[in-house]
């Protein structure tokens, strides 16, 4: 498989507080991989140095090309980022959430994707004109996905999204994070601090410890490894 | 008796229809920029007045037509906001919000200055595009230039309103003033989203200049009294709300002329024209104590 994401000697710092110290790592086309590790291990800010909200030095390369400007250069270039929190514009409603998320689009699909979303949440045509701001937890986090897959993003981010959801919310999300990846070939780098979903949920996964990679491996590798599972995952 | 009062009554929610038309544009140059940048802009009011003399200039010094005056004018008072919000905002921006309070001040001064040392501070006619006539409608008797401020003004919000429901950029306008991370991670230009919205104020900034400076004359502090009545349409309808603003201003302009017409009639007999401006900081005063989010804003909540 091609190469669509890759890390090379990735640092950052915020102020006095050095978050990473040297991040490598490769996600390759059509792949769900997990980064995994302990709160303040540097999780957040990977995915943040990836979609340019906090700046970096080492290298980012998306598709062989390099990573460069802002996040809204950064978006155009195709990273969708669901940010931990989720992000919703909860002043605005539910389709113009969507709507945002094809800012970056010319192409004139806007509708025909709108539909598409609402195959996988039918529930967001219905509740179009509800302010976001309203919705459960569970479905604001739907709502981050939707809105991000309205980029029709090369590359998906996501950022803890099993936090505060309840269990059943949580394996709905990741089924259907899941369907994209078989149905149309997503590509997906998971943030997660439930390490037990998280490794069901994608192929490979990467395990940071305090700024930088601790160990690699296949999903199924981790899972099956019951010491590093109790030293690393804490399950 | 009865049929005077009510021709009275009559003319002055006209005429508080006008002049709140005016009150309800600038609040909403003042929404727009409070919004994103969580402060007042205080140089609101000048820098409207340097619209109008913009316009004045055109006409009086270059024999422009009105109309052509008038667009020109807002084309550019609008390209003036964004270099506004570049040349002085921006840079502290990121500071706290006092830093950009001060700024705002300073630029108050400067605009004000400037009308001066350009055109002195001579009181000079800008002409209504309406004329002097008055109609005589069922007895209530309406001036032309007042019917056409209610239009224009209600035109404006009309246009603005599109602008902002049915547009990506408006889409974007919104999303960039609430929540501008956010915004950013969706791609959307935040700084230039922001120099926008001073673009949009100052085009209000400069209707609202343009339609009072015929009725009170152009002058330097043409603006100064105006712009306690926005802060009042303002905050009445909610800082934060668009809506709010202009059902705030079309508001204060009518109930202060409604004071004056029951003082001409017995009660409030206190009441002065002396007395429209205090009255305007007291209706400030009531609705941050009673509802500081104002009639249409939202509350502020904390989440927990
Ligand atoms: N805005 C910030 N200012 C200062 N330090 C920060 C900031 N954000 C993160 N840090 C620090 O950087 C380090 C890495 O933080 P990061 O948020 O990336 O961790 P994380 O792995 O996502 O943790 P969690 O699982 O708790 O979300 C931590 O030590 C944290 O305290
Ligand atoms: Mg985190």
């Amino acid at each position: 498989m091609k190469t669509l994401l890759e890390l090379d000697g990735v640092a950052a710092r915020y102020g006095p507080v050095q978050a990473l110290t040297d991040v490598s790592l490769v996600v390759r086309e059509g792949e769900v991989v997990a980064v995994l590790g302990a709160n303040g291990a540097g999780k957040t800010t990977t995915l943040r140095a990836i979609s340019g909200t906090v700046s970096r030095t080492g290298a980012i390369d998306l598709d062989g090309k390099s990573l460069k400007g802002g996040p809204e250069a950064i978006a155009k270039a195709g990273v969708a980022h669901v940010p931990e929190g989720r992000g919703t514009f909860v002043d605005l409603t539910v389709t113009e959430n969507l709507k945002l998320g094809a800012y970056t689009r010319r192409d004139r699909s806007v509708k025909a994707d709108l539909e598409r979303i609402a195959e996988y949440f039918p529930w967001m045509t219905e509740r179009g004109g509800q302010r976001a701001g309203t919705l459960s937890g569970g479905e604001q986090q739907m709502l981050a996905l939707g809105r991000a897959l309205m980029s029709r993003p090369r590359l998906l981010l996501l950022d803890e999204p099993s936090l505060g959801l309840a269990p059943m919310v949580v394996r709905e999300f990741f089924r259907i994070v899941r369907q994209l990846n078989e149905d149309e070939g997503l590509t997906v780098l998971v943030v997660e601090q439930d390490a037990r979903i998280a490794l069901r949920a994608s192929q490979r996964a990467y395990v940071l410890e305090v700024g930088h990679v601790a160990l690699t491996g296949t999903s199924s590798e981790l899972e099956g490894d019951e010491s590093i599972r109790r030293s690393y995952l804490g399950y | 008796m009865l049929a005077a009062a009510f021709t009275d009554f009559m003319q002055q929610v006209v005429s508080g229809l006008a002049s709140g038309g005016i009150y309800a544009l600038l609040a909403l140059a003042l929404v727009i920029i409070h919004r994103s940048t969580g402060v007042i802009n205080f140089a609101q009011g000048e820098m409207a007045t340097l619209s109008a003399y913009i316009a004045w200039a055109l006409i009086a010094h270059h024999s422009w037509g009105y109309w052509p005056a008038f667009a020109a004018t807002l084309v550019i008072s609008f390209v003036g906001g964004i270099g506004i919000h570049t040349a002085v905002i921006r840079p502290v921006e990121r500071g706290s919000v006092l830093r950009i309070v001060i700024v705002t001040i300073g630029l108050l001064v400067a605009i004000n200055g400037f009308v001066v040392w350009q055109w002195s501070g001579e009181p000079q006619q800008l002409q209504s595009p309406f004329g002097t006539d008055v109609y005589d409608v069922g007895g209530v008797v309406v001036a032309a230039h007042d019917i056409g401020t209610i239009t224009v003004a209600l035109g404006i919000v009309l246009l603005l309103g599109a602008l902002f429901r049915f547009t990506k950029v408006g889409l974007a306008l919104r999303a960039a003033a609430v929540n501008p991370e956010e915004a950013r991670l969706v791609g959307v230009r935040v700084s230039w989203m922001l120099g926008l919205g001073w673009g949009l104020a100052a085009l209000l900034g400069a209707v609202a200049g343009m339609l009072t400076a015929p009725t009170v004359g152009l002058d330097p502090n043409m603006m100064a009294a105006v712009l306690i009545y926005a802060f009042a349409a303002a905050i009445l309808g909610g800082i934060d709300s668009p809506i709010g603003a202009v059902v705030g201003g079309l508001l204060i302009g009518v109930l202060l002329n409604m004071l004056s017409f029951l003082s001409q009639y017995g009660m409030f007999d206190w009441f002065t024209e002396e007395l429209r401006l205090p009255m305007a900081l007291l209706i400030i005063l009531a609705v941050l104590l009673v509802r500081p989010h104002g009639i249409l804003g939202r509350p502020e909540v904390k989440r927990v």
